[in-house]
């Protein structure tokens, strides 16, 4: 069996460090070893964008990256967009605007649509749909998803935690 | 899916990494952005017994314009290319390109040496690199060595690339005065592969015929195609709606595609055409602002 390799990580703030087979994807990294069963696998073909996180600022489908890559990243999940016990703009938009049916696709919608607004904070539709065109819905048909940024983007302009 | 397994290998300069290469052989394949590689391995389509992790390696990752080229390093990622301002100012052929390559995901990871290394003729930068008359920098222990994108591609999956080799870099000629481009491609959705799409390049001259033109079709043969008769046609020749139209007939021609999901091959040699003409239009209307 291939040498296990040393994996060193911050995720949403905290340093983790674990020894992994390289073969070990980032999804499973995170979902079976780290324990943070937010980031979902979807169609582990690197089109649907369920297992979407943010790696050094920058989103990425975790189902296409080995985890031993990740070493000395940064790492973002959907479970470190909760801040102080309160929710981001972002999960406050999708609840009040019905962003979300089954849910399956959101941690992924969550993360694809925090790093578009960390970039542009005042996105115009045709932005945020090109930002979540890694992204697949099988429920929304979109419009609401578009509402709860729109929604995001009105509350962070207003001064709103980020 | 899980992967098969694999060593994994972290170089941190290119010596070192050809060094592994000249090691393993055969069985070592180079990891660029991994958006192709892995999704192949996941699906034992490539099973490498080990791998070089080339994304710590530094001076790989660049833009920039250097001796009358545009020089883009092997590990310049999609989302680079595509907010440059150099590259949206100048070549908005590339612009064209990286924007429709899978989706912002994979462009944040995906390379541009890894799009030609790959050696798939789906892919995107192919056509493109071949309309603007590119060269690849490849790096190996003898050295370095320029391969003109014309020799580059030599089968299916299979470049010109040994495999003691590492794609460094990518040289684009700067483009003289009245020069533009463009590439268009039709996909079933955003992330698919182009069910054809056609790449264009031209400079005219001072009384506005061509003087050079590249056209490059994606995904309609065993390697990406240069269009070379309706290159030829062109030139010398305005870029008037008759000249378009039968250079687009002549690309049509050219095209080799197969039938798969994504149509029968003569609606895909009827795609190139339109696109070909398409792409020629709006490279006439580019050169002229």
């Amino acid at each position: 069996m291939p040498k296990k390799q040393t994996v060193r990580v911050k995720v949403n703030g905290v340093q983790r460090e674990m020894e992994v087979e390289p073969r070990l994807l980032l999804v499973h990294f995170i979902r079976e070893k780290l324990g943070l069963t937010g980031t979902h696998v979807g169609c582990d073909t690197s089109n649907c964008g369920a297992c979407t996180v943010v790696l050094d600022g920058k989103t990425v489908k975790s189902c296409t990256v080995f985890a031993v890559q990740a070493d000395g990243a940064e790492l973002l999940t959907v479970e470190g967009l909760l801040r102080d016990g309160k929710l981001h703009p972002l999960q406050e938009g999708f609840k009040q605007e019905h962003g979300l049916q089954c849910g399956f696709c959101t941690p992924g919608m969550l993360m694809s649509t925090y790093a578009l607004l960390e970039k542009n904070s005042q996105p115009t539709e045709q932005d945020i749909r090109w930002g979540i065109s890694g992204n697949l819905c099988r429920c929304t048909g979109y419009q609401n998803i578009v509402k709860a940024v729109q929604y995001a983007a009105g509350k962070l302009a207003q001064g709103g935690p980020r | 899916m899980i992967p098969p397994s694999f060593e994994y290998l972290r170089p941190n300069t290119i010596p070192e990494a050809i060094a592994m290469l000249q090691q393993h052989g055969d069985a070592a394949k180079i990891l660029s952005g991994g958006q192709s590689l892995i999704p192949m391995m996941k699906l034992r389509l490539a099973r490498p017994a080990i791998l070089i992790d080339i994304n710590r390696i530094s001076g790989l990752s660049h833009i920039k314009e250097e001796g009358g080229y545009l020089k883009i390093g092997g590990l310049t990622r999609e989302a680079e290319l595509e907010v440059s301002p150099l590259v949206r100012s100048k070549y908005p052929i590339l612009v064209d390109t990286t924007h429709v390559i899978a989706d912002p995901q994979v462009r944040n990871l995906a390379t541009v040496g890894g799009n030609l290394a790959h050696g798939d003729p789906a892919n995107d930068h192919p056509a493109t690199m071949i309309a603007l008359g590119a060269q690849v920098v490849a790096n190996g222990p003898k050295g370095e060595r320029v391969i003109p994108i014309d020799n580059f591609f030599v089968s299916l999956f299979t470049t010109a690339l040994k495999p003691d080799e590492i794609l460094t870099e990518i040289r684009v000629p700067v483009p003289p005065p009245r020069s533009a481009g463009a590439y268009l491609k039709l996909e079933r959705k955003v992330g698919d592969f182009a069910t054809a799409a056609v790449a264009v390049q031209v400079t005219l001259d001072e009384k506005g015929a061509c003087q050079k033109v590249g056209m490059g079709l994606t995904n309609v043969g065993a390697t990406p195609v240069k269009a070379r008769k309706a290159e030829d046609f062109l030139r010398g020749k305005k870029l008037d709606d008759d000249a378009i139209a039968q250079a687009a007939q002549l690309a049509a021609d050219q095209a080799e595609p197969s039938a798969d999901l994504r149509g029968p091959v003569e609606y895909k040699k009827g795609l190139v055409k339109e696109l070909a003409k398409r792409a020629l239009q709006l490279t006439r209307e580019r050169v002229s602002k």
